[in-house]
């Protein structure tokens, strides 16, 4: 089995894009439900981190923004580690994760964890 | 109560409150004095009481015969020591200082409390934290330990002793933790606790009795920590619930022959409201602070459980329960348990085709509940399922639980 981590982005800055109060309830048994399975089936490594809107971005020369990156709508939201045979298995995991429904209309970038040995 | 009834019963309350306080008094590395202590005690009980009657207070008669005995002892020991002393130059420090024995009920509590966290020491395996535990905290012999864990007494002997010798070389004091330390240290003792009630709630021992014993001795040892201001931790009402929640079905999860009676076809008046009531009680007082244990989602779980209504709502809450459990901790049961939940709450289909995501090839459990998700979807796939659940169980009762759901789904084939 390898890791995968699975990164989920979605777009923070557009204002009809944000989800309503009542969107955001009701995403919760989604997102739930799909990592419930996962887990069931003893696949989720590191379990659910969220991230805050807020963030800074630190750049040489003593030059600190804000961000995420603001040039960029799409922000990461947050992120899980899976394990799974081979990417084909994290990418049909990644294809259930609600990110990629309404109201999130997101994406996810699948990666693959560099093992400790394998440093080139 | 008679004599010869008496002793046992007096044997089964007292001699655990004797053995923690002489324990707690002489330090962890005289266990096994306490116990020969405590053990004498009740040996000149039977021959004493067979003779003169019983005295007017038996419990207070024990305490007193208890002191004396380890005052005998101490005298001994002490004019021992000091003559080996002289002799050998007094290369011997000082004479051992003879021990407080106080046997009132508030050292009694702090006596076993103090046990409690000693005996489950996370420097000793769970398995010998349960069987000290049983052995120190709930005077249980060690055929009746033997029996529980479906073992030899021999294996229990031994597994005893060696976390007795384990506890000594680590030099593990018997005192209450300090309250920074109390959460750390409690967590091991509530899993020991959990350990304990499972043994005597899931143990395959066709012994019933000693199966509810061992439950009922989990919540009084819960129950101590909880009538304790500082390891009144929310986390330990949270367990105590759960085993109420739990305890509550006891008595309608076999029949009359001794089968086991799945959960759906349980005769819910046979569900103890009682104990139901007392879980909800601590449920309640569970639910202060910010930490969410896992007792908390497991609680939770048995409380929807307790509930009789078939409802969407009960189903949907349990699945919910069940994820964030798993997202915590994976464990095989809880996969399966959370999945039967979902066919529950999301339909049979979804959860058909999360259940054969699974690699449980060898759980008699994955089985059951691949037969159960089948039927009435597809009812002969159902039937091999049961068929294959039924070769991988060796206890009785359960073989005959799943026999008779054959019976049904043939039934329902022929018809």
């Amino acid at each position: 089995m390898d890791q995968f981590m699975l990164i989920f982005r979605r777009d923070w800055e557009t204002k009809e894009k944000q989800p309503s109060p009542e969107q955001m309830q009701a995403s919760i048994k989604p997102w739930q439900d799909w990592l419930g399975g996962l887990a069931a089936q003893n696949k989720l490594t590191v379990t659910p981190h969220r991230l805050q809107k807020e963030g800074r971005v630190v750049k040489a020369n003593q030059i600190v923004t804000d961000g995420p990156y603001a040039e960029i709508k799409e922000a990461i939201g947050g992120f899980i580690v899976v394990a799974a045979a081979d990417f084909d298995e994290a990418v049909a995991i990644a294809q259930g994760c609600p990110i990629l429904n309404n109201p999130w209309d997101g994406n996810v970038e699948v990666r693959m964890l560099m093992q400790e040995n394998e440093n080139q | 109560m008679q004599q010869q009834e008496l002793i046992p019963h007096l044997f089964r309350t007292e001699y655990r409150k004797i053995v923690s306080v002489l324990c707690a008094a002489f330090g962890i590395d005289h266990i096994e004095l306490a116990e020969d202590i405590a053990s004498e005690t009740f040996v000149t009980a039977a021959e004493t009481w067979s003779i003169k009657g019983l005295p007017e207070n038996p419990v207070a008669w024990l305490y007193t015969v208890a002191k004396n005995k380890a005052k005998n002892y101490f005298k001994r020991s002490a004019l021992f020591t000091q003559k080996l002393a002289v002799e050998i130059k007094r290369t011997v420090n000082s004479v051992e200082a003879e021990p407080e024995i106080d046997l009132s009920d508030k050292s009694i509590n702090d006596s076993q409390l103090a046990m409690m966290f000693t005996v489950c020491h996370p420097c000793i395996s769970a398995e010998s934290q349960v069987a000290l535990a049983l052995h120190l905290l709930c005077g249980f012999g060690i055929p009746e330990i033997a029996d529980a864990f479906l073992t030899n007494k021999e294996v229990i002997y031994k597994r005893l002793n060696r976390a007795k010798e384990k506890l000594k070389a680590e030099q593990i004091a018997i005192v209450y933790p300090a309250p920074a330390e109390i959460e750390s240290r409690l967590e091991t003792v509530l899993t020991t606790l959990y350990l304990l009630f499972s043994e005597g709630y899931y143990s395959s021992s066709q012994n019933t009795v000693l199966r509810k014993d061992l439950c009922f001795e989990a919540m009084r040892l819960t129950y101590l920590l909880i009538e304790n201001e500082i390891s009144n931790q929310p986390a330990a009402n949270a367990l105590l619930a759960l085993m109420c929640f739990h305890a509550s079905r006891f008595d309608a999860r076999t029949n009359e022959i001794g089968e086991m009676v799945l959960y759906q076809d349980q005769d819910t008046a046979r569900w103890n409201q009682d104990l139901i009531e007392k879980g909800n009680y601590y449920l309640n007082l569970a639910a202060y602070g910010t930490r969410v244990s896992r007792y908390h989602l497991e609680a939770g779980i048995a409380y929807w459980h307790t509930r009789k209504e078939d409802t969407r709502e009960k189903w949907e809450n349990i699945l919910q329960l069940y994820n964030q459990l798993l997202i915590r901790e994976y464990s095989p049961i809880a996969a399966l348990n959370r999945t039967y939940a979902l066919a529950k709450a999301n339909g049979k289909e979804e959860a058909i085709v999360e259940a054969e995501k699974f690699k449980l090839e060898h759980n008699r459990f994955y089985y059951s509940l691949l037969g159960d998700l089948y039927t009435g979807i597809d009812n002969n796939k159902a039937l091999q399922y049961f068929k294959r659940a039924i070769e991988l169980t060796s206890a009785d009762a359960e073989k005959a639980a799943l026999e008779r759901y054959m019976d049904k789904l043939s039934g329902h084939l022929k018809a």
